[in-house]
């Protein structure tokens, strides 16, 4: 409308509540969004960030509490409807169909589309879209052929392909470079030059700061604050975000590491299709070291992983355990002999959703006492001893008999590293164990590791958060194309030299 | 076997695949939703006893297809109840509705005061074309000598080809059975593509348990179609999920059913094989082909829908 003056939100949500088995996710958030801005969303995880995102693209509905948009009150039934409405949402998991092409995905569910799919016309509307916002794609391609970042920039071109005038972008930055972390950053600016709004889902302070025009801080469902970016002071955010003051691990070079606990040899390890994933890896992990592995995610870390811990064979290669070659051992053999292991998806490998907490925690141990005797399990001990370690971890939230599910990310993530911790493992592989935890979980998660470093354990952190490399790893192997492209004691590391390592430009410089 | 022979054989391995095509592209459209439905045998018997129910009373055939159809779509709406709506276990919910089929099926066929059962049909499917067209050597009987329902069946083969992979419609069916929640986000609504292409499965087994007992086995008995719909569920894998190759893989089991009866015209010795082992023939040859098939890496380039069988909750965390 016309009529209306330019400082009616673009959309406004108003004491929205929502609530998942009894507990409240949304309670009382009111949220405002201008036309041209970019709106940061701070907050910790479980804080409501997620819920209030899914209420604004139509696929939750609010238990109460209204939806304005342009000043009008609307009911979302389903995403389709907010779709129509103009709202649309990039999610930390992607909604591409990853069997169809980038081109079948843009005019999936698009009312413009005819009867008839037209490919031609199709693929050229969708190489100008790219070009026009400088994300250049082939609309040809099938989704599981796309990188991570490429498939984020689908899943942006296809809400723009649809002149969505409100973008929802939930963690983008997670999955991405530095230096994609900046492309992306400035196609938000754009967007919203052009008069769009867009909604940037963070934890990181320094990305806030850098892209956005306000901040909206959630915590425990509620908002608690609202302010022009370049009138907040990051520590003052943190502080508001968190409810408290935050040390997060301070770090300094540190020597005198123990003998070698984890030696790997010329390791080859298929991936999924049948390809070399890993391509013939050689380095070594001291006792009371934290080595860190830097890449852009699918460039052999996963089966990295797997191949170290048992869940893959390797083609060829070696891995030892202070001397005892364990290359083709089972998993539980390698269980046994001292490894533990966090991987990257909590609740698909990590946790069996299904099980309660107490028997989560037991995965690993149940062989041995105190949980059997014989052949029998031992109920009161999964319970006492579960009790304890939910003390002990601070693990919240949690109703003994209730699937482990129930609990938020960052829970999950205390109570998985609980279990692997408590084994005492000679060597900790960790995938990305903070990612997308906040910053209270993410604390604890650090302390953990950094606690199992000082117990003598070795550690190695793969991850695609430079962030935390550079906070916990004493040293930095660099990941590209299943290959070690690079390694650098932590102190010369900077995010931009393994920024370019990471996006496969090999250093000149001769060690 | 001599040239008529084989000409035979073809031309009823033809008919015999016919009804194979109707059910097996009906499933491969269910299963492309993501939904499957092991109803199939309930629905094609369904279909045979209310097809041939409506054409005894009426003396129609094509109302006995359009009820037949019905019928099956009716019956599947069942199934899309259960395991959209519902959510139920889709196995449990589709071998209920084979259960429920076919005891339906031969109650209707024995009820009431003139039952169905014992009854030849008022009318059967003739051979579209006639005179010389169908007299030219090998070409006419190969390509004119069936009914309208064999023409029908290629069709909707073709149809449903072009509908999935050059439609707006199929593209949203692809994507349902594919990932749910991704299609759910780009505005498709996930229940009601499932709604309609379960329907839309039920009727095509609908109309091919109608092609028995109107086409093939016109009298009505208590269990006309044998055991087809199990045989379509094979196909629509062996098929991997494209309605042409179910054309091609149905033919290839009409011939597998008739060969037992060509081969016992051959004479000694071939007659002496046991016409029992040889009726097994098309069972073995399905569990060789989904052996082979789906055994280790070649299942994942198959193409099975990804969200086979898997209930949709929208607001699951």
């Amino acid at each position: 409308m016309s009529g209306e003056s330019s400082d009616t939100p673009a959309v406004e949500l108003v004491d929205v509540d929502k609530a998942f088995y009894g507990v409240k996710a949304n309670d009382q958030v009111s949220f405002q969004l201008a036309r041209g801005e970019v709106h940061a969303l701070l907050g910790e995880n479980g804080a409501g960030k997620s819920t209030l995102c899914s209420i604004l693209a139509g696929l939750y509905r609010p238990d109460a509490g209204g939806i304005f948009l342009e000043g009008r009150a609307v009911t979302f039934k389903g995403p389709k409807d907010a779709l129509q409405a103009g709202i649309g949402m990039v999610y930390q998991h992607f909604r591409l169909v990853p069997n169809l092409t980038v081109a079948e995905n843009f005019a999936l569910g698009h009312p413009d589309v005819g009867v008839r799919i037209k490919q031609k016309e199709l693929y050229r509307a969708a190489e100008e879209l790219g070009e026009r916002y400088g994300l250049p794609i082939d609309p040809s391609a099938r989704i599981w052929q796309l990188s991570v970042g490429e498939q984020q920039r689908v899943e942006i071109l296809k809400l723009l392909y649809r002149d969505a005038r409100i973008l929802i972008l939930d963690e983008p930055t997670a999955v991405l470079t530095p230096q994609e972390s900046k492309a992306l950053f400035k196609t938000m600016r754009q967007m919203a030059a052009e008069g769009r709004s867009v909604i940037f889902v963070s934890h990181k302070l320094n990305e806030v700061k850098q892209v956005s025009d306000r901040v909206t801080i959630l915590r425990d469902g509620r908002v608690v604050g609202e302010v022009a970016t370049r009138d907040a002071e990051p520590a003052d955010l943190a502080r508001t975000m968190v409810g408290r003051d935050l040390e997060l691990p301070s770090r300094d070079a540190r020597t005198g590491f123990g003998p070698t606990v984890l030696a790997v040899e010329g390791l080859r390890v298929q991936g999924d299709r049948g390809l070399e994933a890993v391509c013939g890896i050689s380095f070594e992990v001291r006792a009371g070291e934290i080595v860190g592995v830097a890449g852009v995610s699918g460039n052999g870390q996963r089966e990295l992983a797997y191949g170290l811990v048992g869940l893959r064979t390797p083609t060829s290669g070696s891995v030892a355990l202070d001397g005892v070659d364990v290359t083709r051992a089972s998993v539980l053999e390698h269980i046994e002999s001292g490894f533990a292991y966090i991987p990257q998806s909590r609740l698909g490998m990590g946790l069996a959703p299904g099980l309660t907490t107490e028997e989560n925690l037991a995965l690993k141990a149940f062989r041995r006492a105190p949980y059997t005797k014989g052949w029998r399990l031992i109920a009161a001990a999964f319970r006492d001893e579960g009790a304890r370690q939910i003390q002990q971890y601070d693990i919240r939230g949690v109703r003994l008999g209730l699937p482990i599910r129930l609990l938020s990310g960052g829970n999950l993530q205390k109570a998985l590293v609980a279990r692997e911790v408590e084994l005492e493992p000679r060597i900790l592989i960790a995938r990305s164990p903070t990612r997308g935890l906040d910053v209270g979980a993410t604390q604890a998660v650090r302390n953990q590791i950094l606690s199992e470093r000082d117990r003598g354990a070795g550690v190695l952190l793969i991850s695609e958060d430079l962030d935390e490399l550079l906070a916990l790893a004493d040293r930095i192997l660099v990941m590209y194309e299943g290959e070690i492209v690079g390694e650098m004691p932590a102190e010369e590391a900077t995010a931009e030299r393994l920024g370019l390592l990471m996006a496969g430009e090999r250093e000149e410089v001769s060690p | 076997m001599n040239e008529s022979q084989l000409i035979l054989t073809i031309v009823a391995a033809i008919g015999l695949g016919t009804p194979l095509i109707f059910a097996t592209v009906g499933e491969t459209i269910t299963e492309r939703a993501g939904i499957l439905n092991l109803g199939v045998q309930g629905m094609m018997l369904i279909g045979a006893v209310s097809g041939f129910w409506a054409t005894f009373h009426t003396g129609s055939l094509l109302l006995g297809v359009i009820v037949a159809m019905i019928a099956g779509a009716a019956l599947s709406a069942v199934h899309a109840f259960t395991s959209i709506t519902l959510r139920v276990n889709q196995i449990v919910s589709g071998l209920a509705l084979t259960l429920f089929g076919t005891g339906l099926a031969s109650f209707l066929g024995r009820a009431g005061s003139n039952p169905l059962v014992g009854n030849p049909s008022r009318k059967v499917f003739e051979p579209l074309f006639s005179g010389a067209i169908t007299e030219i050597a090998v070409v006419g009987p190969l390509l004119f000598g069936h009914d309208i329902l064999v023409y029908t069946a290629i069709a909707v083969a073709g149809g449903a080809s072009y509908y999935l992979f050059n439609t707006r419609m199929g593209l949203s069916l692809r994507a349902v059975g594919e990932d749910p929640a991704s299609a759910e986000s780009a505005g498709v609504s996930v229940a009601r593509v499932r709604y309609i292409h379960v329907m839309v499965g039920g009727s095509l087994a609908g109309l091919g348990g109608a092609y028995f007992s109107l086409v093939l086995v016109p009298t009505w008995q208590d269990d006309p179609i044998g055991a087809a719909g199990w045989i379509a569920i094979a196909l629509v894998i062996l098929s991997s999920w494209r309605p042409w190759r179910a054309v091609v893989a149905a033919y290839l089991f009409g011939a597998a059913e008739r060969f037992q009866f060509t081969l016992q015209t051959l004479g000694e010795p071939w007659s002496a094989v046991p016409s029992t082992l040889l009726a097994m023939l098309p069972f073995v040859l399905a569990i060789a082909a989904m052996i082979v098939l789906t055994s280790g890496k070649r299942a994942r380039l198959l193409g099975a829908p990804a969200a086979l069988g898997i209930p949709y909750f929208r607001e699951q965390r």
